[in-house]
């Protein structure tokens, strides 16, 4: 019994309860290291075997490294990675502010707090296609509410959607309205702040404002940067909203039955993700697309790094 | 108004003595009340705005959502009806298909994949945790082409099961989301069990499953949704067919041409299970979330 429950007290009944142990393990792992494998391993290695060739499922041709020479090349490309860029720098850090801002104000309200916060997360359950096409819906200049609102108030709205200098404001504008992911992770740590810091600083003869600087920042900033990582990281996969509303703004000008070209109005909402499902899936050019897949890749795995280093708890053998 | 609200808000540190606040004092605060309040409420409604557009929208005729009136002459709510026939119909059909079947299948392989990850002790251990992370945050694009060669092999590209067999081998996610939770059951319970000549499995199932009930509702919950929600895959994969209702309902202004009250009809009944299930299990969500453990 005693060597069952501590397999390492016998050295010679401990090498075959070892082996049962790894056995035991590797059938617990093994859906998933099955998974690993197909989903993860394989597409990885053929993803960069592909990049070398030119295929379109019918025909297979290996071309060296000219795919990587025309992504120098690709206006297009560097058009997607600087709309997503754009995305990253301006959309991440504003939706933090904002997601920090009403998580603070919440802090302030005993009364009806609960309601609020669920106003505040109810934009983000809504599905993001749904969302996209009823954020286009009520922006559009024609017929949608809130520029008429507007109008009765004696200013006008940008024509967000079909405006290339206004159509990424506009999505990130619908970030903001979904801010509700982080508003709950930031109003989470924002309540695990200790009071007592608080309490010590008034006694310090700090203002609200040094309070926030010195007690509530340095007590968040965990969260708050494990927001931004996750948020650069999602970001840079943006690809549903940007598609939809250029999808549901286009409809409006366009004949039913035309493919409208990416990123309308004027490639101005195409991201990278969305070039790279253009050339793979609808223009067939497999081994290219495979060359912009390891870039991505490459980004994607950088901040990835970067967040394991940064938060190494992730992987800590105790709960916290 | 007590003077222990005194550190949240913006006054002065009040001094705790049996005196009542001055005058000046009791002024700030209600100044400071009302404006946090009102700031409060007004980007409540400010949120709340576009779904109530949408709602109002939705009940109008067809003639009047051409314009830009707010208010609907006459509830049709029956648009709501006109919305959800043909493909519609078919497309909530296949959302539900594609979310349940992976769900169930993504919950059931990955429980003991968590299992392992937080119970056992071996050799790779946090080297395997390093790469669920790495292909939680690993974007679907990447891997997508490959994937679709070998699918398109199977004659399986335009249907939904290349979106739901890999649910078979687990997802990364679903794993560290249990992982999280399992490592916080104290380890008593599996020892005693064990003791009691209860093998791994046995002990699993019996003892630790039931007690990480809430955590595996959640799982189920996000993964869920995630399926409902997913607009890249069934895009590439599904023909018109096989549409869930986030391709659909993206075509939808498309195909109607210029019928927004449909339009609205339509979003909003896609959202409308989240939004019930999200109210009737809020406990379990918002445990879902705080387990991502931030807390670094």
């Amino acid at each position: 019994m005693t060597a069952l429950t501590a397999p390492r007290a016998a050295a010679g009944a401990g090498t075959r309860a070892r082996r049962r142990n790894r056995l035991r393990v590797l059938a617990f792992l093994s859906p998933w290291l099955v998974g690993l494998g197909l989903f993860f391993g394989y597409p990885l290695a053929a993803t960069l075997y592909f990049s070398f060739t030119r295929y379109d499922l019918f025909t297979l041709k290996y071309v060296g490294f000219a795919n990587y020479r025309f992504l120098l090349h690709d206006t297009d490309a560097w058009r997607a990675m600087k709309n997503t860029m754009w995305l990253v720098a301006v959309m991440v850090p504003l939706r933090l502010l904002f997601g920090l801002g009403i998580a603070q104000l919440l802090t302030q309200i005993k009364r009806g707090g609960s309601l609020l916060r669920s106003v505040f997360y109810l934009p983000y359950l809504i599905p993001p296609v749904s969302a996209t096409v009823a954020f286009v819906f009520v922006t559009n200049p024609g017929t949608g509410p809130f520029p008429a609102l507007t109008r009765h108030l004696g200013f006008a709205l940008p024509d967000f959607f079909n405006d290339p200098s206004w159509s990424r404001p506009g999505l990130t504008l619908m970030g903001l309205w979904a801010v509700g992911d982080l508003m709950i992770l930031l109003l989470a740590a924002l309540l695990d702040v200790p009071r007592s810091l608080y309490e010590a600083a008034v006694l310090d003869g700090a203002n609200a404002w040094q309070r926030f600087r010195y007690v509530t920042l340095p007590s968040i900033s965990p969260v708050l940067a494990f927001c931004a990582v996750t948020g650069v990281i999602q970001t840079l996969q943006y690809f549903t909203q940007a598609m939809v509303a250029a999808k549901v703004a286009a409809g409006q000008a366009d004949t039913p039955g035309t493919q409208v070209a990416p990123g309308y109005p004027d490639g101005s909402t195409l991201t990278f993700p969305q070039w790279l499902y253009d050339e793979g899936f609808r223009q067939f050019n497999m081994g290219y697309a495979c060359v912009l897949a390891l870039a991505m890749f490459a980004v994607g795995m950088l901040f990835t790094l970067f967040l394991l280093r940064r938060f190494r708890a992730f992987t800590s053998q105790e709960a916290r | 108004m007590t003077t222990t609200t005194a550190p949240a808000t913006g006054t002065r540190p009040a001094p705790r003595t049996r005196h009542r606040p001055s005058r000046r004092t009791r002024t700030r605060r209600a100044l400071y009340w009302t404006a946090v309040h009102s700031t409060a409420i007004a980007l409540a409604l400010m949120f709340l705005a576009p779904l109530a557009f949408m709602l109002l929208t939705a009940v109008m005729t067809d003639r009047q959502a051409l314009t830009s009136s707010f208010w609907p002459h006459t509830w049709n709510w029956d648009n709501f009806h006109r919305a959800f026939t043909g493909d519609m119909v078919r497309w909530t059909l296949n959302s539900v298909l594609y979310a349940s079947v992976t769900t169930l299948l993504v919950v059931t392989s990955s429980i003991p994949v968590a299992y392992a990850l937080a119970r056992f002790r071996f050799r790779g251990r946090s080297t395997a945790l390093v790469l669920v992370i790495a292909t939680m945050m690993l974007p679907p694009q990447v891997t997508m082409v490959p994937l679709y060669i070998v699918w398109s092999r199977f004659h399986l590209t335009g249907t939904l099961w290349p979106l739901i067999l890999p649910g078979l081998f687990g997802d990364a996610f679903s794993i560290f989301l249990l992982r999280q939770f399992l490592v916080s059951i104290p380890g008593e319970y599996a020892d005693a069990a064990r003791v009691d000549g209860c093998g791994e499995l046995r002990t699993m199932l019996r003892v630790v499953l039931p007690m990480a009930r809430p955590a595996i509702a959640a799982v189920a919950l996000f993964q869920f949704f995630y399926c409902w929600n997913d607009y890249f895959g069934p895009l590439v994969y599904a023909n018109p067919d096989h549409w869930t209702l986030a391709v659909g309902v993206a075509s939808f202004r498309a195909a109607h041409h210029v019928e927004w009250n449909l339009t609205m009809a339509a979003t909003l009944l896609t959202t409308l299970p989240v939004i019930t299930v999200f109210f009737l299990a809020q406990r379990v969500f918002v445990q879902g979330v705080t387990l991502t453990g931030v807390k670094g």
